[in-house]
């Protein structure tokens, strides 16, 4: 197991090393986060909809599909020069390479959200008060699921003519159940309601993450060994 | 045909009946043969002769069909212990452009487990002559230096067996005679070695085997004893004439 996780590691840090260079997935995600927050602020009517309402929705909106434009990247810099043979014809393990880009997507997600989330609250003035840290436990929890299903997807995905198209339509099913749990609880929490009606649903998200990254890890290996 | 090869020790590669199919297709037709420690076996033929997927199956990126193929007596498909064995050079060079020569071979090192990597990683770009364009990005440099440091990246773990997949590819005569070097070194530590290319010269400048592949069989193979180089060309024309 040491072994294993040493390897993710290095993979994950080789991953974030080229995304670090590039910038090229970050500041699309940042940039279709912010327009995300813009376009839907113009979009609301206050009187109509209150902000408590409308901002858990937003925010995994913006969530899922700017999480999507790294997760598309993750295997796509495989595909340079055939990277992915070089890595698939060293001796780590499949488990190895997937833990590893899950490890450095879910850096990408998170680093997305740490711009996202201050901007959502400074653009509809959302009085956090004291639910910030559970808010940022939830999101957390719901992009450990997202990018375990994504990176999985993404890998199936980075060899078809369509990777572009493919891994939305493949991932997004997937992603609905950890969506609805993540805007859930954070519904619950924004409304000032207590922590533990937000419970049932932060277990559920548990649950999914628990069952997504067994899943993926596993079935991982069926996507690249033929 | 098959074709063995007796070099007084346990063989690093057996291949026996080897075959390998994609859907109806056979691009491995029972392939038969032996390398031992030290030896370099060049195989020619023409695009689709299926050399290529027998490297790919040696270096474990492919399951064969049927037949059996081992690496250092490890069974294929062998896992990361049989992988760790095999350095793979390609045409391609599997780097990423990214990232500079210096953290693509590191990088490399770190996953096949190399102990002092920054010494290994520092005698590999020196070998091929890369080590003061180290740290520029790979996207940067030219085709030629971009294969050296594919071949560095490939040699940092010291593999004792080198498929290397037509590596000529991109080189100038410059890293010609550095590979044709490196590999030469690499043979006399033992290594074994197969090079597929279309080049027969090069091919045959480092063989001790060789072997002409077509429609997924050897239709013709020589040990080193047996081998014109002079003539070869017309001794592999007649080969696949005859095929």
């Amino acid at each position: 197991m040491p072994d294993v996780l040493f390897a993710a590691w290095v993979i994950a840090r080789k991953d974030l090393a080229i995304e670090f260079r590039t910038r090229s997935a970050f500041f699309s995600a940042v940039i279709f986060a912010l327009l995300g927050l813009v376009i839907f602020y113009f979009a609301w009517d206050p009187t109509a909809v209150t902000v408590n309402d409308l901002a858990p929705g937003v925010l995994w909106v913006i969530f899922t599909f700017s999480g999507l434009l790294g997760l598309h990247r993750s295997f796509g810099v495989e595909t340079e020069d055939h990277a992915i043979d070089g890595l698939l014809a060293s001796p780590v393990s499949r488990e190895s390479i997937f833990l590893g880009k899950a490890i450095a997507n879910l850096i990408f997600v998170a680093a997305v959200q740490l711009i996202a989330i201050p901007a959502l609250v400074v653009f509809y003035n959302l009085p956090l008060g004291n639910v910030a840290i559970p808010l940022i436990a939830i999101a957390f929890l719901a992009a450990v699921g997202l990018v375990a299903v994504g990176t999985l997807f993404s890998a199936m995905a980075v060899n078809t003519r369509l990777a572009e198209l493919l891994l939305p339509m493949l991932s997004l099913p997937f992603f609905v159940p950890i969506v609805i749990a993540a805007s859930q609880s954070t519904a619950k929490l924004l409304s000032g309601r207590p922590i533990v009606e937000a419970a049932a649903w932060i277990k559920l998200l548990i649950a999914f993450d628990i069952i997504f990254v067994a899943a993926c890890t596993v079935a991982y290996p069926f996507t690249v060994d033929d | 045909m098959s074709s063995t090869i007796s070099s007084g020790g346990p063989p690093i590669v057996e291949v026996a009946e080897l075959t390998r199919a994609f859907g109806t297709r056979r691009a491995l037709a029972g392939v038969t043969f032996s390398l031992g420690r030290g030896e370099c076996l060049a195989l020619f033929g023409p695009n689709g002769a299926g050399k290529t997927t027998l490297l790919r199956v040696l270096a474990g990126l492919l399951r064969p069909s049927s037949g059996s193929a081992r690496v250092s007596g490890i069974q294929l498909p062998g896992g990361a212990l049989a992988r760790s064995r095999v350095g793979l050079i390609s045409h391609r060079t599997m780097l990423y452009e990214a990232l500079s020569p210096r953290e693509n071979v590191s990088f490399a090192a770190r996953l096949y487990g190399v102990r002092d990597v920054n010494a290994r990683v520092e005698d590999s770009l020196r070998r091929m002559s890369m080590l003061e364009r180290g740290d520029a990005p790979v996207r940067s440099l030219s085709r030629g230096m971009q294969q050296r440091v594919s071949i560095a990246r490939a040699m940092v773990h010291t593999p004792q067996l080198v498929l290397a997949d037509e590596p000529y590819s991109g080189l100038d005569d410059g890293g010609a005679r550095a590979l044709t070097s490196l590999l030469g070194e690499l043979r006399s530590a033992g290594t074994a070695i197969i090079v597929v290319t279309h080049n027969l010269a090069e091919g045959l400048s480092l063989a001790t085997h060789a072997a002409v592949m077509q429609r997924g069989r050897f239709v013709r193979y020589d040990p080193a004893d047996r081998i014109d180089a002079t003539a070869y060309s017309t001794t592999y024309r007649e080969a696949l004439a005859g095929a």
